[in-house]
């Protein structure tokens, strides 16, 4: 058989790299030599920009110190329980809400004005009912991801097919089971991403309440740095927060499948 | 009136009249507790003394030129998220490589919780104003950013076939077709970077001690000023309710049909 010409030929070989992930280090190179030359020039306060090396030293320094993993633990405990209560609670809420239009055209409104009032002038408020102990961050944690979550809750709740609920009522389920097997299978994406913010401003309102006023955590551990000066340090602290909170933020919407929603 | 428009009006006010209703009765009950001593007052002021100290707080602690100031703090951050971002969005649009290599990051930067920078911003621009602005800046630009590319990249092909078929320069095709369309889209973005900039803006101002609204609350917190500090948290949230109302208002004037 005669062989064409289109089915012998060879791909042409793909470059090892791509021309994004080329510029993509471009970029980071690019600004790795640029902040080393403003280290290096003077023209800023010694220490404000710190070299690589100082922060790379810093950074190593941190991760191999027992004390911040110590603090970690604390601030992550502290969100972790901030986002239990706050998650579970705005999830119950978003589900009654979601579930019931009267109940929604009543309150919802206060919940979708109240989400994004910047939640951090509770604090002294949070002070005086919970103490200066890890309660008042997690109960500021618990208030910025309450409303995240029950607003993406009661959206989901009122996106589920009709036909799933009558199946339900059909096989006579009683309330948990509708909960349980029909509703939180159903709106499992709009819950994950009201987890994802609420997570998110969790992390913010816990650390950010941590660096107001407490002597144990990661935002304790900033303010730290800020008032002794250690420059290096809190930009080591700042970029393995970042890549914590990234991370998480990422990892919670693998788990839940975000990734697999078409678009 | 018929009777069932009668009912489809008592259904129309009876959900906002039990709202009303249930956080009337909540500080009724509130008040009603702590008068009768079961909830201490040094620590959950009666409603009746934190309405009571509301003409306090703003005449004594200048509340009017304390709002101004924040609200002068969230126009300067504003103006400049919807410079910055719009650019940037338009950059990302016109080079197809750099949209593929920095998109994830710019989207990244919306995740990342960069008010936590705080202390650095303040080491960088001293406890002023600036800090404050620089936060809400670049807590804020990556929204307006990606919806003006995502504004600009779903203009209808049908626009641009028009704009080609009328032989328009870059430059026309630009300001004539791609910008009118894609403005709603990108007011969704400054909408969402203006209430990330307040938020921080406010939150900072708590957080550092200066400034506007953020620091009044702060101010009266550390002198123990509980209906105060109670009143403040009132007025500030009555602000960002306000702002929110007035940005969507405004949204829905720009995109009047979806």
């Amino acid at each position: 058989m005669a062989e064409t010409g289109r089915l012998t030929r060879t791909a042409p070989a793909a470059p090892m790299f791509s021309p994004v992930t080329l510029l993509r280090v471009a970029i980071i190179l690019a600004f790795l030599a640029g902040w080393e030359l403003l280290s290096r020039s003077g023209w800023l306060y010694r220490d404000v920009v710190p070299s690589w090396l100082a922060i790379g030293k810093a950074l190593a320094d941190l991760l191999l110190h027992a004390d911040y993993y110590f603090n970690l633990g604390v601030t992550a405990g502290e969100i972790a329980a901030a986002l239990a209560i706050g998650g579970v609670s705005g999830l119950a809420v978003g589900i009654v809400l979601g579930s019931n239009r009267f109940l929604a055209k009543a309150y919802e409104p206060y919940l979708y004005y109240l989400g994004p009032t910047p939640k951090i002038i509770f604090f002294p408020i949070m002070i005086m009912w919970f103490g200066v102990g890890p309660g008042s961050k997690i109960a500021l944690g618990v208030l910025s991801c309450f409303f995240p979550v029950a607003l993406s809750a009661a959206a989901g709740m009122r996106q589920i097919d009709k036909v799933l609920i009558k199946v339900g009522k059909s096989f006579r389920a009683n309330t948990w089971q509708t909960v349980w097997k029909i509703y939180l299978p159903a709106m499992r994406h709009p819950i994950i991403n009201g987890i994802r913010l609420g997570l998110g401003v969790a992390l913010i309102g816990t650390l950010l309440a941590e660096t107001k006023l407490s002597n144990k955590g990661i935002g304790f551990l900033i303010i730290q740095a800020y008032s002794v000066f250690d420059m290096p340090r809190m930009y080591a602290m700042l970029i393995v927060l970042f890549v914590l909170a990234i991370g998480a933020n990422a990892l919670v919407g693998r788990l839940g499948g975000l990734h697999t929603i078409r678009r | 009136m018929s009777a069932a428009a009668r009912r489809r009006s008592v259904y129309d006010w009876m959900p906002a009249a039990l709202g009303i209703g249930t956080v009337v009765v909540f500080f009724a009950a509130l008040e009603g507790l702590i008068q009768a001593g079961l909830i201490n007052r040094f620590i959950v002021p009666p409603p009746s003394e934190i309405i009571g100290s509301f003409g306090r707080v703003l005449t004594e602690e200048h509340v009017v030129s304390r709002f101004f100031f924040t609200l002068g703090e969230c126009f300067v951050a504003g103006v400049m998220i919807t410079v910055f971002g719009v650019a940037g969005g338009v950059l990302l649009y016109r080079y197809k490589l750099l949209q593929q290599a920095v998109e994830t990051w710019v989207a990244a930067l919306a995740a990342a919780p960069v008010v936590l920078a705080y202390p650095l911003f303040m080491v960088i621009f001293g406890r002023s104003a600036w800090t404050i602005i620089m936060i809400g800046f670049v807590a804020a630009l990556s929204p307006v950013v990606l919806k003006t590319l995502e504004g600009l990249s779903g203009t209808r092909k049908v626009l641009i076939n028009v704009g080609k078929s009328f032989n328009l320069t870059g430059s026309q095709q630009f300001w004539k077709i791609m910008f009118p369309a894609a403005l709603p889209t990108m007011f969704v973005g400054v909408r969402l970077g203006l209430i990330f900039a307040l938020i921080n803006i406010v939150g900072v101002e708590f957080l550092i001690n200066y400034g506007g609204l953020g620091q009044l609350i702060n101010d009266l917190a550390e002198r123990y000023d509980l209906p105060g500090t109670y009143a403040a948290i009132c007025f500030v949230i009555l602000v960002s309710v306000v702002f929110f109302m007035f940005l969507e208002k405004a949204e829905r004037w720009l995109r009047p049909v979806d």
